[in-house]
């Protein structure tokens, strides 16, 4: 049991020392005179490189699009990609690495919390400039990153006061299951309070977690059911992350759990994921996200075509993720050309108050706190793997960075605009910031 | 915007009535109920609201349009679309170009259409469970059993009382004793809303021993209180003998529970079993530590997948041929490993897990560059999707079933092989004492690539099993590895009896620690058991005894 272990450390460190190597071969052999550099921060190997790789290609393609139109300020972007292999400590070196060694003006990059969590205080430190384009627990508001992902008021909180709408069926009884690991159990957290703030009792709400690619379904189900013979409505909030997600729903299906007896709403589940899986049976099972592929706007069919020719397969979808990364770039792009610079300082200043059309034919604004405005959509899912959008937010729900539904944080705002509050973590009672970001 | 929406409802209404007046006429003029007919299936394509759409749905299935049925089941597969251009409802089937559509009015074929052209007649899950009473009315009458069966007890979980009538009609009629009960407890679910108390306690008195999970919710509903403490269920009668059958109902339950339980542990088990039976020949009788073990599996998962692509006509049957195919695949591959590399680091175990742990981390990324990273779908046979209702209570689901079978037998072969056949015997010869027999003339070389191939071999029948089970991808192999080791270690290394015994109570003591410790907490409780079994029985739960031990 042990030494598998100690030769996975071993191996890791080669593949770093391996990967150092060729990236500073291809670093000097692209001296390129004067181009601004873009950071590409996402897997393409291990665990996370079904996810991560897509907003790689989508980084390149916005790249080359942009190069098309002739750069900005008159310069060609160009991408340093580089693979933190889906390990956490490996994200912050490679981080350092973009910042420091080749001197990047802005990086795009992370999915999970816990490797952005790990990137935080090396971006901090070396005053670099992240987006993040991954919906996720929200509590936090770095100076450094730009948060173009859904906060949970933004997902969470939406996909809920719909199931408690009559449209959604009335829920009155709650499954929150989800994977254990920081954004599921923060996200149940302010949904279990929420819930209670809505008169939802405790015997009313089961929590569970399960181990990442959990593939051994039958118990939970089994009990789910049960929880849902009781009376009352039920839906099942999933926060499961990543591959569970197929077991979970296969089980489902062989279970005769059927979306209209008691539906599930799932926040990591997108069009990426069920192109993995056959989606008959699931049909009617439900995602709250701020974009679909199915959404109806011509922006969103002209992204489509194109990303279905830089990528060569017809067969190839979009998702949520994959918006945010778009209106990041956009953003930026904008932002630079605003304030006429790269620098970091400026650029930052300038992102906030920025506009930029979003996917769904809509408009996402850059807030203070950097966050967006974001429409919410609930879609269901479809036989072909689309999701079909059964119900969507009037007007766009701007993101908030500290949850109102916990008590510690709700007296907390993050302002980068205001010169009198200036930071990510504002207390609204002393009036004091507690310099502590995340 | 509301307005319009009254204005439609009327206009609705209007056709309604129209057609009841034209119903009661002798003699309808054919042509004028066609374009009634197709008025009101044009409706559906500007209902927006869900009220609006649910009563155009009962309209239709009460209309004498002759193609209801097929209009409805449409709707309710999702395949009822209509064109943006011309407005015109048709039917649509995916087509590589796009859909291949038909006039849903008069049947006309027209052609093949872009997918952006047409859209979908949407509809949500209360739709769904409307459209479910509706159309398993209409199928009551239905020529097949099973036909009838499962509209029987869609009405179970659909129960409104318009089809009280039908429902009545169907009972006199019906002779399948299985369809009859699921009518009574769907005409007892209707019952149970009735204004009448005798209708209602005869309702609750037909579910006893019934075990239906849609009853119990009902009857457990009744048990509710409001904010202020009061039964939102006011006859004390009613609510009390609904009490008296409920927990009867529920301790019933309770026992197929725990059947339940032990299907579902002993499913976890044949998972763990065909996974680790092939590292007990590899690990067990060979000695090598393969870490590249968990690739032979997803070998064994992509080969079902390519199997797949090949004939795609044939999904049903594509699982069978994939058995052998990822044998033979994952079998010469083992084989490639054993004589490439394994052969030179006999005896030096340290060196041959470093080795096979870098052929592990080769074999993913090469899939990840032939398959690309992202996960790849694998279709259930229609055999193997669902589950066997053996009551209300307990269902078995068959896919976990068929791999309980299926480990069972590949246990039972390995067995035969290595016991029974000539083949078998000299690769126990080699693994017990190496020189001895190849003075006897033995080719021992010969025999460890096939011993190797035959424990990597199975590893790939296990692929094709959890192709079935989870994701194909190149991680696959890797989260079953541990455990995989797990269980041969507790067995008792080289001892297939005792990889089965090990891997059906690891199987069963995780699954009944679940429902109390939780998913996470199961897993910890059976690592720390195993870890501390090993300190007080090294050599597993069967240890081998003799001579070959002593090395």
């Amino acid at each position: 049991m042990k030494s598998p272990k100690s030769i996975k450390a071993f191996a890791k460190h080669s593949s770093i020392v391996l990967a150092a190597a060729t990236l500073s071969l291809s670093a000097s052999i692209a001296q390129a005179a004067d181009t601004i550099k873009v950071g590409v921060l996402h897997s393409l190997s291990g665990t996370m490189a079904i996810s991560e790789t897509t907003l790689k290609d989508t980084v390149l393609m916005l790249i080359e699009d942009q190069n098309k139109k002739g750069g900005i300020l008159g310069k060609k972007l160009e991408a340093v990609v580089v693979d933190p292999a889906s390990n956490w400590p490996l994200f912050a070196e490679k981080a350092k690495e973009l910042l420091d060694k080749d001197k990047v003006d802005v990086i795009f990059g992370c999915w999970t919390s816990v490797s952005r969590k790990s990137v935080l205080p090396v971006i901090e430190e070396l005053n670099g400039l992240m987006f993040y384009p991954v919906q996720y627990e929200g509590e936090e508001s770095s100076k450094n990153v730009f948060y173009t992902g859904a906060a949970p008021n933004q997902q969470a909180i939406p996909a809920v006061d719909y199931l408690m709408s009559e449209a959604g069926g009335s829920v009155k009884r709650w499954v929150l299951a989800g994977t254990d690991y920081v954004y599921p159990r923060t996200t149940n957290k302010i949904l279990e309070s929420y819930l209670k703030s809505k008169g939802v009792a405790e015997k009313d709400i089961m929590i569970n977690y399960t181990p990442f690619g959990h593939s051994d379904w039958q118990t939970i189900v089994s009990d789910i059911k049960k929880f849902g013979s009781q009376g009352k409505k039920t839906a099942v909030v999933s926060t499961i992350n990543g591959d569970a997600n197929v077991p979970f729903y296969k089980e489902l299906a062989n279970q005769g759990m059927s979306a209209e007896d008691i539906p599930v709403v799932a926040f990591s589940v997108g069009e990426e994921e069920l192109s993995g899986f056959d989606t008959g049976p699931l049909v009617g099972h439900l995602a709250a996200w701020n974009y679909f592929m199915s959404a109806d706007a011509e922006v969103n069919d002209e992204f489509i075509d194109k990303w279905i020719a830089y990528i060569g397969d017809d067969k190839r979808v979009t998702n949520d993720p994959m918006e945010a990364t778009y209106i990041g770039f956009n953003m930026w792009v904008k932002a630079v050309e605003k304030a006429k610079t790269t620098d970091v300082d400026k650029v930052s200043a300038a992102l906030i108050g920025i506009s930029v059309p979003n996917l769904t034919g809509g408009v996402a604004t850059m807030l203070p706190n950097h966050h967006l405005t974001k429409p919410v959509l609930i879609g269901e899912i479809q036989e072909n793997g689309q999701f079909d959008i059964v119900w969507q937010t009037e007007g766009a729900v701007p993101g908030d960075a500290w949850t109102d539904f916990l008590p510690e944080s709700a007296k907390l705002i993050a302002d980068w605009q205001d010169p009198k509050i200036m930071c990510g973590n504002y207390n609204t009672e002393t009036k004091k910031c507690s310099g502590q970001n995340y | 915007m509301k307005l319009s929406h009254v204005f439609r409802v009327f206009v609705v209404l209007a056709l309604f009535v129209a057609q009841v007046v034209q119903a009661e006429q002798i003699t309808p003029v054919k042509s004028e109920v066609a374009a009634d007919n197709a008025l009101l299936l044009n409706e559906l394509i500007s209902a927006r609201s869900t009220s609006d759409k649910k009563n155009l749905i009962n309209l239709i299935a009460n209309s004498n349009f002759p193609q209801r049925a097929k209009v409805l089941s449409a709707l309710q597969d999702g395949d009822l679309y209509y064109t943006k251009a011309d407005e015109q409802l048709v039917y649509a089937f995916s087509h590589p170009d796009g859909y291949q559509i038909t006039s849903v009015i008069d049947g006309e074929n027209l052609g093949v259409i872009g997918s952006r052209k047409v859209r979908k007649i949407s509809i949500n899950n209360e739709l769904r469970t409307v459209l479910r009473g509706v159309l398993a009315e209409l199928s009551l009458r239905s020529e097949d059993v099973f036909v009838r069966l499962s509209a029987a007890k869609d009405l179970i979980r659909s129960p409104s009382p318009e089809f009280l009538y039908a429902i009545e009609r169907a009972k006199a009629v019906e002779v399948n004793e299985k369809v009859l009960a699921s009518l009574n407890i769907a005409t007892a679910m209707i019952n149970l809303n009735s204004e009448e108390q005798v209708l209602r306690l005869d309702a609750i008195e037909a579910f006893r021993g019934t075990l239906d999970s849609d009853a119990m919710s009902i009857l457990a509903a009744m048990q509710l209180k409001d904010s202020e403490g009061n039964y939102l269920e006011q006859d004390d009668l009613v609510r009390e003998s609904a009490a008296a059958v409920l927990s009867e109902m529920r301790g019933e339950a309770e026992m197929y529970k725990l059947v339940e339980n032990v299907f579902f542990g002993l499913s976890l088990g044949s998972v763990l079993l065909l996974t680790a039976v092939g590292l007990a020949i590899t690990f067990g009788v060979m000695g090598v530590i393969n870490m590249a073990h968990g690739e032979m599996m997803m070998l064994g998962a992509y080969t079902t997948y390519v199997i797949q692509l090949l004939m795609p006509n044939y999904i049903d049957y594509s699982i069978v041929v994939a058995i052998p195919a990822a044998f033979l695949v994952s079998g010469l591959v083992g084989i490639v490993i054993e004589r490439g590399v394994i052969r030179h680091l006999y005896g030096r175990p340290l060196e041959t897990l470093l080795a096979t742990f870098g052929v592990s981390l080769i074999l993913q990324q090469a899939v990840r560059s032939i398959f690309s990273p992202l996960n790849k779908s694998v279709s259930a046979p229609s055999w193997l999707s669902g589950s066997w209702e053996i009551n209300g209570a307990l269902s078995l689901t068959y896919n976990r079933l068929y791999i309980i079978i299926f480990s069972l037998v590949v246990l039972l072969m390995l067995v035969f092989l290595l016991k029974k056949t000539f083949v078998g015997l000299q690769m126990r010869a080699v693994t017990q004492n190496r020189a001895m027999a190849n003075s006897m003339g033995i080719r021992t070389g010969w025999v460890d690539a096939l011993t190797f191939g035959l424990g990597s071999g199975i590893a790939g029948i296990a692929g094709v099993a959890l192709s079935q089970l989870t994701n194909v991808g190149p991680n696959l192999g890797q989260s079953y590895i541990i455990d995989s080791f797990m269980v041969v270690v507790f067995g008792g290394v080289g001892n297939l009896f005792g990889t089965f015994f090990a891997a059906m109570s690891l199987g069963v003591a995780n699954k009944f620690l679940e429902p109390f410790a939780g998913a996470v907490l199961a897993k910890i409780f059976v690592l720390v058991f195993i870890i501390l079994f090993i300190q007080w029985r090294p050599r597993g739960l069967f240890a081998l005894k003799g001579r070959s031990v002593e090395d």
